[in-house]
């Protein structure tokens, strides 16, 4: 019994210490501050799977815009079908299947367009006609609110663009805006 | 350093009205100390089901520990972080020097394997919320043959083996895509995943904890290091009388029965076995080493570089007509083919020399099972295999001498021991 407990005391410590090892050489790249997902919205091609792959039932991530790149158009191909009957707010004129992007008048030629973000499901319809033909003012980004921080991105592993990568917690946001960081 | 993007519509210019543009919301991230408390809890419940268990001796107690991780790690933290996928941080971060682990995730890989090397695998009795859910689903438990049990048992090394693989070459972390019960705790999830979860826990109503013994990545290092453990599950709170009464209880195969009863089998041909087995570990691993090697270019598949590197030359050469949302995208960006391919070709290469030590290690594995089972350990008494127990207080109650101790009322000996 004593030669078992030996041995098993030594290989205790050998498994510690293989353990600290490992430990040290990894704590070198530990990181007390925190990294989230992100989307670079430049490189995003809104091809739609942010909706259907995100963990969540409801997909952390949302549509949201830089109103300073927006042109403000009555005609908007973000909010509009193409072709569509008429310019006005009815559902089936309307491209955003969840009506979550609104439309207000504010002056003779400008409307202003925003996002209800409880209705948003991140399909980006929206983008894709306001990136193909208009400003490219309306992205999406990850809500950090909603974003569980998965050890794996789920959306990431799926995006065709890889435009979503771990950026730092203390900028955890990457609108677009007229200055595009290179 | 930024460049100006043109717009194709000119801003607005208000002059009727003084109207201000609005700035998109910014919801924030969620406070760090977050991160900190699940430390915190996953610390405390270690100790609190270490004391449970070893001093204790409450199958009730570590129940109730269990079923609040479930709640706590599972459904409100929705499974994620959890120590069995962080091996894959863990072992990226090892090989990619750009690759930084967050210290939660060094806490929640490290922590648990330190409590196995002296109380034993105390996380999987019921910290670890995967464990505790199968636990609670076990109603009818049957006993695994014990051949069949050893076999799946290797199972879970090859899955650390490929997890590693696919951590340290950048195709991605195994474990948490394929995490059978974070579907659940999500409530949400493919298909696939969630039947999956669901039948684990139907066979678990029959086989005792199948993830945590045949699968689970974490467990074979748990098991290490447990094996070796300074306090372990000990049955009798005294000495052990060979009473049996334990024998059948454990719904893991961990009792191991006293050999004092054991026929005794011939030295030379036990001589004989270890020898053979001996010469056929090298056998093994070699073996192991050049089929892994041969897996190497269908494993570097997963990783999104070949996967669209392959695609592409299906698309030039014609085989396929049509082109991928991946496969557009890169063709309508800037990088050129020639350097995708680069990067291909030097991945597959990585992934070959991976999987190359993956087979390796699986044949080592195979080797040192068979061995193991080849040499006879002498144990006067009927004891819980360190490795293999989870620790879920099940056998206390067989033991006659712990009811004794708790003052309840003893059953008489079965016919066979009264003899």
């Amino acid at each position: 019994m004593n030669r078992r407990h030996f041995l098993s005391g030594g290989l205790r410590g050998s498994l510690l210490l293989a353990l600290g090892s490992v430990l040290g050489a990894v704590t070198g790249r530990a990181k007390a501050r925190t990294t989230v997902w992100q989307i670079d919205p430049w490189q995003c091609t809104a091809c739609g799977r942010c909706a259907t792959e995100c963990v969540l039932e409801l997909s952390a991530v949302k549509c949201v815009h830089s109103f300073d790149m927006c042109g403000y158009c009555q005609l908007c191909t973000g909010y509009f079908e193409p072709d569509p009957n008429r310019l006005n707010t009815a559902a089936e004129n309307q491209l955003c299947p969840t009506g979550a992007l609104q439309r207000s008048f504010i002056e003779e030629p400008y409307y202003e367009y925003t996002i209800n973000e409880p209705l948003c499901v991140g399909c980006a319809k929206c983008v894709k006609g306001c990136t193909m033909f208009g400003n490219g003012s309306l992205h999406l980004q990850i809500r950090q609110d909603r974003c569980l921080n998965c050890n794996e991105c789920a959306i990431a592993r799926a995006c065709p663009a890889d435009a979503i990568h771990r950026v730092s917690a203390l900028q955890p946001y990457q609108f677009k805006s007229r200055e595009r960081k290179t | 350093m930024s460049q100006a993007v043109a717009p194709r519509f000119p801003p607005p210019e208000f002059t009727e009205t003084s109207h201000v543009l609005p700035v998109p919301t910014a919801p924030g991230v969620p406070a760090v100390w977050f991160q900190y408390l699940d430390v915190a809890v996953l610390i405390a419940a270690l100790v609190f089901v270490s004391w449970l268990l070893l001093r204790r001796r409450s199958r009730a107690g570590v129940v109730a520990t269990g079923i609040f991780s479930i709640l706590y790690f599972g459904f409100w933290k929705k499974g994620c972080i959890c120590s069995i996928g962080s091996i894959q941080n863990i072992a990226q971060a090892l090989s990619d020097s750009s690759f930084g682990v967050p210290l939660t995730v060094l806490f929640f890989g490290f922590t648990p394997l330190i409590f196995a090397l002296f109380f034993g695998r105390v996380f999987c009795a019921a910290v670890c919320p995967h464990g505790a859910l199968q636990d609670l689903v076990l109603l009818k438990p049957i006993k695994v043959p014990a051949w069949l049990d050893h076999s799946l048992r290797m199972l879970a090394w090859i899955y650390l083996g490929l997890a590693v693989v696919f951590a340290v070459t950048g195709g991605g972390f195994i474990i948490c895509q394929y995490d059978p019960f974070v579907p659940l705790f999500r409530l949400s999830g493919s298909l696939t995943m969630v039947l999956l979860g669901v039948s684990l826990l139907v066979v678990g109503i029959f086989v005792g904890r199948p993830y945590c013994r045949f699968l689970c990545p974490y467990g074979v290092l748990l098991g290490l290091a447990s094996s070796v453990s300074k306090w372990r599950v000990r049955i009798t709170p005294d000495t052990c009388t060979q009473c049996r009464l334990c024998e059948e209880s454990c719904p893991f195969g961990a009792i191991e029965k006293s050999t004092v009863e054991a026929p005794v089998r011939p030295q030379a041909t036990d001589q004989r076995r270890l020898l053979l087995l001996l010469v056929l570990l090298p056998i093994l691993i070699a073996t192991g080493a050049g089929l892994g090697g041969m897996a190497g270019g269908a494993l570097a598949r997963k990783h999104r570089v070949v996967n669209l590197a392959e695609r592409l030359q299906l698309e030039n050469t014609g085989v396929v007509p049509d082109t991928t949302d991946a496969s557009a995208t890169f063709r309508a960006g800037t990088r050129s083919l020639e350097s995708l391919d680069a990067e291909a070709r030097a991945l597959r290469h990585r992934y070959t020399v991976a999987a190359r030590w993956c087979g390796a290690w699986i044949g080592l594995v195979v080797g040192l099972k068979l061995l193991s089972l080849a040499i006879l350990r002498k144990r006067p008494d009927y004891e819980a295999n360190q490795s293999r127990c989870l620790g879920c207080a099940r056998c206390y109650r067989y033991c006659p001498q712990e009811l004794q101790r708790l003052g309840l009322p003893v059953p008489a000996p079965p016919a066979t021991a009264v003899e």
